[in-house]
């Protein structure tokens, strides 16, 4: 076996080293009823590396890939490039294969991109202080929404008609098993700034997102002052960070908390994870924040050196009092990310965020020129939702006919509602015209 | 003979100055290396793009008021500064990685392979399902393993890492109590104060409460105290038991901690991150659990990436499978589809954890993992990790002090009872890294004191072992001897010891530009 160094002769001469018969004396302990004394049936035995590839590559030829032809797939997650050494960066075996950073004399490396991650996502989201990841943006909305009840005392909380409804789900999850209550805002394509009509003496928070699911991008600030003006928080999503390189950030509209999806940048789809959770939020509430922290410090020769700090408020310093159960994040994801925008640079940045945007503007006018289409979003950055006469669940699969994977029906998202007819579409930097001319093409013969 | 020294070879010359500055601030090949904010440029870029048109726009003025000011490198830069930092990590690739329950085994290269597949890498979770079949057939072949592999009937894939698994075997538990009409009475979980930090910080975060049990003389579960607790109350929700425990050991009891359990009408969570000890040996399905998550990035070789992603499918027994969190996948006459919404056969579903369906990078790394082990290579992997521990168990029995008496499963656990006064555990830790490795997991468990806790996984030879072996040996005896040279450690590392203590005192999570004064009297 390959990834077994032992020879038979090691394991014997081991054996009488330690004075054991055989490896059956280790497993003394197990109960009589529960060892297995065969190998296990029903699973095959080992393969050589050529026979597994195959097996591999023979799944994934089933899939349809986002490269293969034209794809407008976005809601939470987005076809963008990666560049070709953001992957060779984070297959370093330092990086690839190391652990949490818990002995920074020799985790300097991880530390230190780590620090220069947080920096980045504090400056992207105009907030004060981010941590070094959670697992993905929905379990950071959930986390953000739970602290936000630590903060306040309070036990209500209110999310907005577009926050993507994953998001909505986790987030439910996790504030009803801690006896929170959760406030769903009726889904609404531009109804983001309604969450400000639904704040009292008793919410914790409200959970706004720009761009939301239908790709609305709205300016959260009315929501931010009814918010601080009873003493709740603002929480402000966002799906696509790309979208921060060109819109009002969080912080430029008071939130106390800033999370989203942080996949766009670094990180390819792979069908949904791993991505990267960003947690971001202000300076007074950092001892309340989740998630791991990585902070500036110096060594014993007075050198700058960089270490995980504030552990008090984890879990295994803290146990049942932590802020969060969270023990891993996605560091391999977050390297991924920083390297990315190191490699972009702000200019880069926001010249990929108006890329993405001029493209969806030219789907928006393409899908528009077809008779019987009404693009609903009323301001977007590279995604929006439209709507035709026919059922979308039929739409698409008969764009999917004709080669088109043209996005995601709401109807998937929100099952109870009544947005049947409804489309969300996708464009990024990958979108060609000739991408967005085929799209039109297509939906013209099928509506 | 290279053209730098044509006909001038080198030999060693004799020289009594050491060099201990240098004007570069590097040392040889650990190289000095700035923040990306002192040395890069906000205009400059590593990518590529056109220009922009910027002809109009439909962002109805939500716009960003100030640019960020991040900076960017070029390709050359930005690949030197982040292999610069690489060389300032410890790694399982350069060495021996002894993290006690954390599983720092080989990570091998097939799987990265097999993930950056297109067909894998490259497929949206939204797409139509239809163009997502070998996706979904792949989840289920690896739930198909994992299911056999703990003998347990179901399992949810959706959890994103260890804690997260805890969380969703948790909330399923909770979700059975509110069926049976006792979610408001049953509130207490017990968990072993041996436990990892993540069991009680799960528990409260599903909205129970944490009731501590006691570990007896051998490191095992107290059990007169756990019937103590069962006997008098009927509040019991469950119990959060690692197996083998966090000491490295087998719960000898774990079947009658089952039934006493299940008698009190609770459920079993069993933390399943030590399950490299036995898989292809035990099956948890037969010691009575009902959830036990699975670290796909410890057992099966997914790497740790200096701090996740990880993975966390968490197998469900009968009892607990119909409140599984959806979305999952089903194999029906038309193929595979993915169950998404709570209705229907996912009815009673607590609920979505995630936006998505898991971490699908890792479950094609896991699988491929054990599809070049199989059932036959992941038994030896249970035998190979519990033998190599045991052998460093006893070569190390004689300097340092063995916390329990007796074979250990894959890990060994010492205390610091041997150390001499004012030695401590972290003075041991911090000098092996000066020989070369990096330190095992220490002051965890809580139960023994100054714990040092030694997993050496299966994937080390004889040989890494030996060396391994003799240079710990040679620090403990150093500890026992109370030499001072210790409390230094390390010495030979990138940086020497940090000081956390001021880093907590005041946080800077973020670099800041430098005062325009500083600036000036620079």
């Amino acid at each position: 076996m390959r990834y077994l160094p032992l020879t038979p002769e090691d394991r014997t001469a081991m054996l009488n080293t330690i004075g054991a018969a055989s490896v059956d004396d280790f497993y003394h302990d197990v109960p009589e009823v529960a060892r297995l004394d065969g190998k296990i049936h029903d699973l095959p035995d080992h393969q050589g590396e050529l026979a597994v590839e195959r097996h591999l590559a023979r799944l994934a030829a089933k899939n349809t890939t986002a490269s293969e032809g034209p794809f407008f797939v976005g809601a939470g997650a987005y076809k963008h490039h990666v560049p070709a050494s953001v992957d060779m960066i984070i297959q370093r075996s330092e990086f690839l294969t190391t652990y949490t950073p818990y002995q920074p004399e020799i985790a300097q490396g991880t530390l230190q991109t780590l620090f220069e991650f947080q920096t980045q996502v504090a400056e992207m989201t105009a907030m004060d202080v981010a941590n070094a990841s959670m697992y993905d943006g929905s379990t950071s909305c959930a986390e953000a929404a739970v602290m936000a009840c630590r903060v306040t005392r309070r036990k209500k909380v209110v999310m907005s008609g577009g926050l993507h409804p994953h998001y909505a789900a986790a987030t439910r999850l996790l504030c009803e098993a801690q006896g929170i209550e959760v406030i769903q805002l009726e889904h609404a394509i531009d109804g983001e700034l309604e969450l400000a009509n639904h704040v009292d003496e008793e919410t914790a928070c409200v959970i706004g997102q720009s761009p939301n699911v239908f790709g609305t991008v709205t300016d959260l600030s009315p929501v931010a002052d009814a918010a601080h003006e009873k003493k709740a928080l603002l929480v402000s999503v966002f799906t696509e960070a790309v979208s921060l390189g060109l819109v009002t950030p969080p912080g430029e509209m008071g939130a106390d908390i800033a999370v989203g999806e942080g996949q766009s940048i670094g990180n390819p789809l792979t069908f949904g994870g791993p991505y990267v959770g960003l947690f971001a939020c202000t300076q007074k509430l950092v001892r309340q924040m989740p998630g791991r922290l990585c902070g500036e410090t110096v060594d014993a020769d007075g050198e700058r050196g960089f270490v995980l700090t504030l552990s008090t408020r984890e879990q295994h310093i803290r146990r049942d009092k932590a802020t969060s159960n969270i023990c891993t994040n996605s560091g391999l994801c977050a390297l991924a990310f920083t390297a990315h925008m190191t490699l972009l640079g702000g200019k880069g940045f926001k010249q990929l965020a108006e890329l993405n945007h001029e493209a969806a503007c030219d789907l928006a006018d393409a899908l528009e020129a077809v008779p019987g289409v009404r693009v609903l979003t009323p301001r977007f950055f590279n995604e929006f939702a439209f709507e035709t006469p026919v059922d979308a669940e039929a739409v698409l699969a008969m764009l999917d006919e004709r080669g088109v994977i043209g996005g995601v029906r709401a109807s998937r998202l929100m099952p109870a509602d009544h947005m049947g007819n409804v489309i969300i579409a996708a464009a990024t930097e990958c979108t060609t015209q000739e991408d967005i001319a085929a799209y039109a093409a297509a939906l013209k013969e099928v509506i | 003979m290279g053209m730098q020294s044509i006909g001038r070879p080198t030999a060693p010359v004799a020289a009594n100055a050491s060099l201990s500055e240098t004007v570069s601030g590097s040392k040889g090949l650990q190289q000095r290396e700035d923040l990306i904010f002192e040395v890069g440029a906000w205009d400059k870029t590593g990518v590529d793009l056109p220009t922009p048109k910027r002809n109009r726009d439909r962002l109805g003025g939500v716009t960003r008021g100030t640019d960020t000011s991040l900076p960017g490198l070029s390709e050359p830069e930005a690949v030197r500064h982040y292999m610069r930092l690489s060389q300032k990590n410890y790694a399982i690739d350069l060495g021996l990685f002894p993290l006690g329950s954390c599983t720092m085994k080989h990570n091998p290269r097939l799987n990265e392979k097999a993930a950056r597949m297109p067909g894998f890498a490259d497929i949206h979770p939204m797409q139509p399902q239809r163009t997502i079949q070998g996706a979904l057939e792949l989840i289920d072949e690896l739930a198909t393993w994992l299911k056999t592999l703990t003998g347990m009937p179901a399992v949810a894939m959706s959890p994103k890492a260890g804690a997260h698994g805890e969380l969703c075997g948790m909330l399923a538990i909770r979700q059975a109590l509110i069926a049976r009409g006792e979610g408001e009475t049953r509130k207490r979980v017990l968990v072993p104060a041996s436990a990892h930090g993540t069991n009680p910080a799960t528990a409260i975060q599903c909205g129970f409460i944490v009731d501590e049990i006691k570990a007896d003389k051998r490191g095992r579960v107290d059990m007169a105290e756990l019937r103590g607790k069962l006997e008098t109350t009927d509040d019991i929700a469950g119990i959060m038991l690692t197996n083998p425990n966090t000491c490295g050991l087998f719960e000898t009891d774990i079947k009658e901690i089952a039934d006493l359990i299940h008698a009190a009408g609770g459920y079993f969570y069993c933390d399943g991150a030590n399950f490299n000890a036995i898989v292809g040996r035990v099956r948890p399905g037969d010691l009575g659990v009902d959830a036990m998550h699975i670290n796909l990035h410890k057992t099966f070789s997914t790497p740790h990436g200096g701090g996740g992603p990880g993975s966390g499918p968490t197998v469900l027994s009968d009892a607990l499978a119909p409140f599984a969190p959806v979305p999952y996948v089903v194999k029906d006459e038309d193929g595979f589809r993915l169950v998404e919404d709570i209705e229907g056969e996912a009815a009673q579903a607590f609920g979505r954890m995630v936006a998505f369906h898991g971490q699908m990078g890792m479950f094609v790394r896991a699988l491929t993992y054990m599809l070049s082990h199989g059932a036959d290579g992941l038994k030896q992997v249970a035998e190979d990790a519990v033998l190599n521990a045991n052998y460093i168990q006893s070569r190390l029995k004689g300097v340092m002090t063995p916390a329990f008496d007796g074979y250990c499963m894959h890990e060994a656990l010492f205390s610091d009872e041997f150390t001499a006064d004012g030695i401590e555990t972290i003075d041991i830790a911090k000098a092996l890294i000066d020989e070369g490795y990096h330190p095992m997991t220490m002051y965890f468990p809580l139960v023994v004191h100054g714990a040092m806790l030694i997993e050496p996984t299966e994937t080390e030879s004889k040989q890494e072992l030996d060396r391994f072996c003799d240079a710990l040996a040679s620090v403990a005896t150093k500890a026992a001897a109370g030499d001072a040279s210790l409390k230094g450690a390390p010495h030979l590392a990138p940086k020497k010891r940090l000081d956390e203590t001021r880093a907590a005192r005041k946080p800077i999570l973020k670099w800041t530009p430098p005062e325009p004064e500083a600036i000036a009297a620079e």
